[in-house]
């Protein structure tokens, strides 16, 4: 009775000649031999899911939406659309679902099958699409002709397509129908269409079997052998079906239907099927079929005896009903406890983290044992998957607070047994430079250093260099790491080298953070230690490797690599700046950027003076973040909000911002982000680089010294200066100057420091990066209230994205930044706007703002104005600005030094 | 005179480098933008460089013959804007066709003048066809993802008109190019099926993508694999990428594209990355650097400029050429 008489063993694919069929979404989807079957999501078909027909009747797309999503999260490769259903505009509803689909990068990311019995929704699928999908499908139903035209526009359009066993005659229901239909499809789509032979995947009916009539028995046998069939004798051609036909007969008995679904696929793929419309939910584990079950369905698919049929529904009766059972208990907690801490290091898990760390104490003869065997263990496989670029940061800082966790938990056993050395490979001592605030990467740094087993000494921000010199005496550590993120650290920096060769402190010196640079490390700073080394660490993850081949037996190598390295930069560095020509600073203010005053019209001010703002709304400013600054902090790079669907390090991205949303719902409704700000608009007008600024009584209250660029321009291009953006006195025109400062800091530091104390950095970098955050979305918040309304120059509608991208008109420019690189006239600022007395921020000697979340800045309103970077200036104008700012040239000098071409 | 087809088994082509750098180093003014067709036209027009093609002629033939002269082999027309809807913009839908051809007939003209002066260096004209200012893949409405500004079919219509245009003048071969949105260029790519079809005739067919930033993609989301495949349908002369990036960024995607690709590959990156005045600065010496990875590993058939590049980075980037032999395809 079989008709699959001879076993011929599982398809081997044989056409190596023809290149594969490939498919996109955003990303490509590749059928090779090796991809052996690609699933078909189908719960996205009005004709197949009541719920999804409901839901688009309803106009409910975007729930219609989240059945595509749960397709794709469930695995399907390709996403079937179908629109067929009478009462609905078939063309507008496929277009408009489609147009959805492609806003949400998750679900666009597979190709789309387009599937329609009607070919005008089919060609208004078609139009909607970036990528290469299929057509579901075209067949010679209606004619040569017609099969012809649309296999021709399909081609146009880009698609692969899936041509159904049927011709003019009818369905194609026995094996010689299909294969004789098959056959002549595909030599007119190959010869006389021109369709690429890989791009046509055939459907030869799926079929119901056990329906009780003698001409359905053989259904299954017929797909199977003309499957087998189109993959030896069509060259390139796929074979796909609709798996759930074949069940038809057992509706209402998902037992039994999803053992034959099974069952049909492993028979249907080994025969060569590599692509079916699957409903995964509806799938049993071939091998998991009860044998005695798997024996009847497979009797009747393969119609192996006479009475397959009766057999199976006898059967049937006594399956119904049982369903599978979800086990959903977390797995991983009934393995072993060893494994059961790697996993929870990894994972960066630290719910259960004391009880497995007690647990294994228990079995292990001294509690040191734990940390050296399966603590370290498990560190050895973060830093290596780290290192291997397959963790990320964030996971590797909730790692080490699983770490921390469970060495406290340790410590008070280990110091009782008084037993055991601390194990470490390296001490080293970090620290912020004196006048710096920021820490946020120094923290990294240190958390990842820990997690490679040195011990960190951490001094904190603001470290002057005797302090770092005695404190690296004393604890004999092995290496120093600075950070600082303000220019003027650069020189704190050179001073802490100056100091440990003064002081015979002869080990490497670290140096990162954001205004480092690996120039200025080989020009400035490694000169001042030459009895030892000097390193730039461009950020976290480079700072394991260098310590570790610091303080490795390559270390000579090394260096010597380094210092060749630097000597390179800096031959570099000075060959360069012999081209650069200048132009002296009266040349340069002679090509000052033009703005015509004569057609300008200042915008008077709605309100002069001074202001104070302390009832913000912290929510309202959340709503202004920039996040992609954000993921830099934590070193995933991306433009948000695509970095969360990125290739790399998408999921990491997305499980950061989800606690950040988390911290940040949490801060703000604890008031941990309260925003205060000062800002004034005064009249000002401009004398030469200088601007002077008045209150309304014409009464002088400050003047604003500014820099101009000094590098020789292309013809087209000016010696800008940020005066140049404010009418000059001899103009006559009243023009007008703001400023600001705002913080969304003031209660950060006292909440990180509970987080750490609760060995939590993860959340205290968190924390310290939201407020960062906060501060800048503050600024942004009040640069546009000042806009619209303090000072009402513009009426501007901008989206946040718009916003970031500084769309406005008027700039913000903040002293210490390109455009104004010189600090003190944050002392200006802070002076017109008695912002330390007012909103509690302070300067402190290097000029860093204190809280550090917090932004300060001139706004200029004119149309032209607007940001670009000062690039190096020549010494004749420092010594012009001291005499003008009336301070000392050493001391301007000092200031400007990163600036200045000497 | 060969064919580019066998030109290029030969030897690497060159592609010129910006228009619009060279447009700026004319101080033009608004009477410029309208001399002979627009004075009377209601809104201002100055920016729009397609129209120069008709009212200064003289100046973009001059930066045609100024690319031919740095080395070139093919020039892109001054068309990059000249579809009806982009100039629906400046109120002049009216004219995409015109624009074109008279771009199409400068740059052939000048061309021929090459040709004839040099017969073993022929020179080409190539049609350059941009990807018009709106998208057909993404919303402009947020508040209605589901809403698009144009559509395939207006797309195609209009850059039909284009396309007639262009050949009309007499291009050689057509580049849809700046591909910031794969659907756009679908639809273009299906306008120049049906306009080959209707005048039964067929010219290469370059595409060249745009990969946006650091994530690897275009603006509508494509992997550089997923763009290929999505043009992959058509039998294309060459496939590539410019603009957005400077050349070491485009490194990773261009090898990705010429790996995988089964057509020529062309790149013409940008002078850089912009500076903070919105400049591209890198200078030809720093470029050619760049180029000559490329070159190095085996990725290039056709390399030119984008923004910010000049006939003397074409100049530079045409004599390193002439040291390399190009990808070998197959």
């Amino acid at each position: 009775m079989s008709i699959l008489k001879e076993f011929k063993g599982k398809y081997k694919y044989k056409w190596d000649e023809l290149p594969f069929m490939k498919l996109s979404g955003l990303e490509p989807l590749v059928f090779s031999p090796e991809t052996n079957f690609i699933n078909v999501g189908e719960r996205t078909n009005v004709t197949g899911s009541k719920k999804f027909l409901r839901l688009i009747k309803e106009e409910k797309f975007e729930e219609a939406i989240d059945v595509a999503r749960e397709q794709v999260e469930g695995g399907a490769q390709i996403i079937d659309v179908n629109m067929d259903e009478g009462m609905l505009d078939g063309e507008a509803s496929m277009k408009r679902f489609l147009n959805l689909m492609a806003a949400e990068p998750d679900i666009s990311r597979i190709p789309v099958m387009i599937d329609s019995s009607k070919w005008t929704i089919i060609e208004a699928g078609l139009k909607c699409v970036q990528g290469k999908g299929v057509v579901n499908s075209i067949s010679l139903k209606e004619g040569k002709n017609q099969f012809i035209t649309q296999g021709k526009l399909i081609k146009q359009y880009g698609a692969a397509v899936i041509v159904m066993a049927f011709d003019e005659n009818g369905q194609a229901d026995s094996y010689e129908r299909r294969i004789e239909i098959c056959r002549r499809s595909y030599n007119i789509l190959v010869n006389e269409v021109g369709f690429l032979p890989q791009d046509i995947i055939f459907d030869p009916n799926v079929f119901p079997v056990a329906t009780g009539m003698k001409e359905h028995e053989n259904n299954a046998v017929d797909f199977f052998k003309a499957t087998r069939w189109i993959r030896e004798n069509l060259p390139g051609a796929h074979v796909s079906g609709g798996v759930s036909n074949v069940s038809f007969s057992f509706r209402g008995n998902n037992t039994v239907r999803e053992a034959m679904h099974s069952a049909f696929l492993y028979h249907a793929i080994n025969e060569g099927m590599d692509m079916g419309i699957v409903n995964p939910s509806m799938l049993e584990v071939y091998d998991e079929i009860p044998k005695d079950l798997l024996k009847k369905v497979e009797d009747v698919l393969l119609n192996r005896s006479a009475n397959a049929t009766e057999s199976l529904l006898d059967f049937a009766q006594n399956v119904k009903g049982s369903a599978k059972q979800e086990q959903k208990t977390a797995e991983w907690r009934l393995n072993e406890v060893e494994e059961r801490l790697e996993y929870a290091l990894i994972k960066g898990i630290t719910e259960y983290i004391e009880l497995d760390v007690e647990e294994i104490r228990q079995k292990v003869a001294k509690p040191l044992e734990v940390i050296e065997g399966p603590l370290m263990n498990g560190m050895n496989t973060v830093g290596d998957l780290f290192g291997e670029g397959k963790m990320f940061l964030p996971q590797v800082v909730k790692s080490a607070r699983v770490m921390k966790k469970a060495v406290a938990y340790l410590t008070p056993y280990i110091e009782k047994e008084k037993g055991g050395e601390k194990t470490s490979k390296g001490k080293i001592l970090m620290a912020t430079v004196k006048g710096d605030v920021h820490d946020i990467g120094k923290n990294i740094v240190g958390v990842v250093l820990g997690c490679n087993h040195y011990d960190v000494i951490d001094l904190g921000v603001m470290v002057p260099s005797k302090k770092i010199i005695e404190e690296a005496k004393k604890h004999n550590v092995d290496i120093i790491g600075l950070s600082g993120l303000i220019t003027p650290s650069l020189d704190e920096m050179i001073d802490v080298a100056r100091e440990m060769e003064k002081n015979n402190v002869h080990i490497p010196l670290l140096i990162g953070g954001a205004t480092t640079s690996r120039v200025h490390t080989a020009v400035k700073i490694e000169k001042e230690l030459p009895s030892s080394s000097t390193i730039h660490v461009l950020d976290a993850s480079r700072s394991v490797p260098v310590v570790g081949k610091l303080l490795g037996n390559t270390k000579v190598d090394y260096l010597n690599e380094i210092r060749s390295e630097y000597e390179k930069l800096r031959t570099y560095h000075f060959n360069k700046k012999d081209q650069k020509s200048y132009l002296t600073i009266k040349e340069a203010r002679t090509n000052k950027f033009p703005i015509d005053w004569k057609n300008f019209n200042s915008t008077k001010p709605n309100q002069r003076g001074v202001f104070h703002l302390h009832d913000l709304s912290s929510k309202e400013i959340a709503s202004f973040i920039d996040w992609t600054p954000f993921f830099q902090t934590w070193e995933l790079h991306g433009r948000y909000p695509r970095i969360l669907k990125d290739e790399i390090v998408g999921e990491e991205a997305s499980k950061l911002f989800k606690d950040a949303q988390e911290m940040l719902n949490h801060a703000l409704e604890k008031n941990w982000l309260e925003v205060e700000a000062v800002y004034g608009i005064w009249e000002a007008h401009t004398i030469e680089d200088d601007i002077f600024i008045f209150d309304e009584k014409d009464e002088l209250l400050a003047v604003s010294h500014c820099l101009r660029q000094q590098t020789k321009k292309s013809s087209k291009a000016f010696n800008m200066s940020l005066s140049d953006f404010i009418a000059p006195k001899s103009t006559g025109i009243k023009d007008y100057i703001g400023a600001f400062v705002v913080t969304a800091g003031k209660k950060i530091d006292q909440i990180a420091k509970k987080f750490e104390e609760d060995l939590d950095d993860y959340n205290s970098i968190m924390i310290k990066a939201l407020a960062d955050r906060m501060a800048e979305a503050a600024a942004e918040y009040l640069h546009q209230k000042v806009r619209k309304e303090y000072w009402g120059y513009t009426e501007e509608q901008f989206s946040n994205e718009e916003l970031i991208k500084e769309k406005y008109q008027g700039i913000r420019p903040a002293p210490g930044y390109p455009a104004c690189p010189d600090h003190t006239e944050k002392e200006t600022i802070f002076h017109l706007l008695d912002a330390t007395n007012k909103v509690g921020v302070e300067l402190t000697e290097s000029l860093a703002m204190y809280p550090v979340s917090s932004v300060s800045g001139w706004y200029f309103s004119n149309p032209e104005s607007k940001y670009f970077g000062l690039g190096k200036i020549k010494m004749d104008q420092v010594e012009e600005l001291s005499t003008r700012k009336k301070v000392d040239l050493s001391v301007m000098k000092k200031w400007l030094s990163p600036n200045l071409d000497d | 005179m060969s064919s580019i087809t066998d030109i290029a088994k030969k030897r690497i082509l060159i592609l010129d480098g910006a228009m619009g750098t060279m447009i700026q180093r004319y101080t033009l003014e608004e009477a410029d933008f309208r001399k002979g067709w627009f004075e009377d036209h209601s809104s201002p027009l100055k920016g729009n460089n397609d129209l120069l093609s008709l009212t200064r002629p003289d100046i973009i033939k001059e930066i045609h013959s100024a690319y031919f002269e740095a080395g070139a082999d093919i020039v892109e027309t001054n068309t990059f804007s000249g579809t009806k809807i982009a100039q629906l913009d400046y109120g002049l839908q009216d004219y995409a066709y015109d624009i074109n051809f008279q771009s199409a007939k400068i740059a052939c003209e000048v061309a021929n003048e090459f040709t004839i002066k040099e017969p073993n260096k022929p020179r080409f004209v190539a049609g350059s066809i941009g990807p018009t200012n709106r998208t057909a893949s993404i919303s402009p409405d947020v508040n209605d993802p589901s809403f698009r500004n144009t559509s395939f079919d207006e797309l195609n219509e209009a850059y039909q008109e284009q396309i007639n245009g262009l050949i009309d003048g007499g291009v050689h071969i057509l580049l849809i190019e700046t591909v910031f949105d794969t659907l756009n260029a679908k639809a273009a790519l299906f306008a120049v099926n049906q306009v080959f079809e209707s005048r039964a005739i067929k010219l290469p067919v370059m595409v060249s993508g745009t990969i946006t930033d650091a994530s690897g993609r275009t603006l509508t989301g494509q992997t550089s694999e997923a763009f290929l495949i999505s043009m992959s349908h058509f039998p294309l002369f060459s496939i590539g990428l410019n603009c957005a990036l400077g050349a070491a960024d485009m490194h990773p995607y261009l090898k990705t594209l010429a790996k995988k690709a089964s057509f020529l590959i062309s790149a013409h990156p940008n002078a850089g990355l912009p500076n903070e005045f919105g400049e591209y600065d890198e200078t030809p010496e720093k470029m050619v650097d760049q180029i000559e990875f490329f070159l190095k590993d085996d990725l290039i058939n056709i390399i030119g400029g984008c923004c910010g590049t000049t006939p003397d980075h074409i100049k530079a980037i045409a004599e390193l050429a002439s040291k390399y032999s190009p990808r070998n395809q197959f």
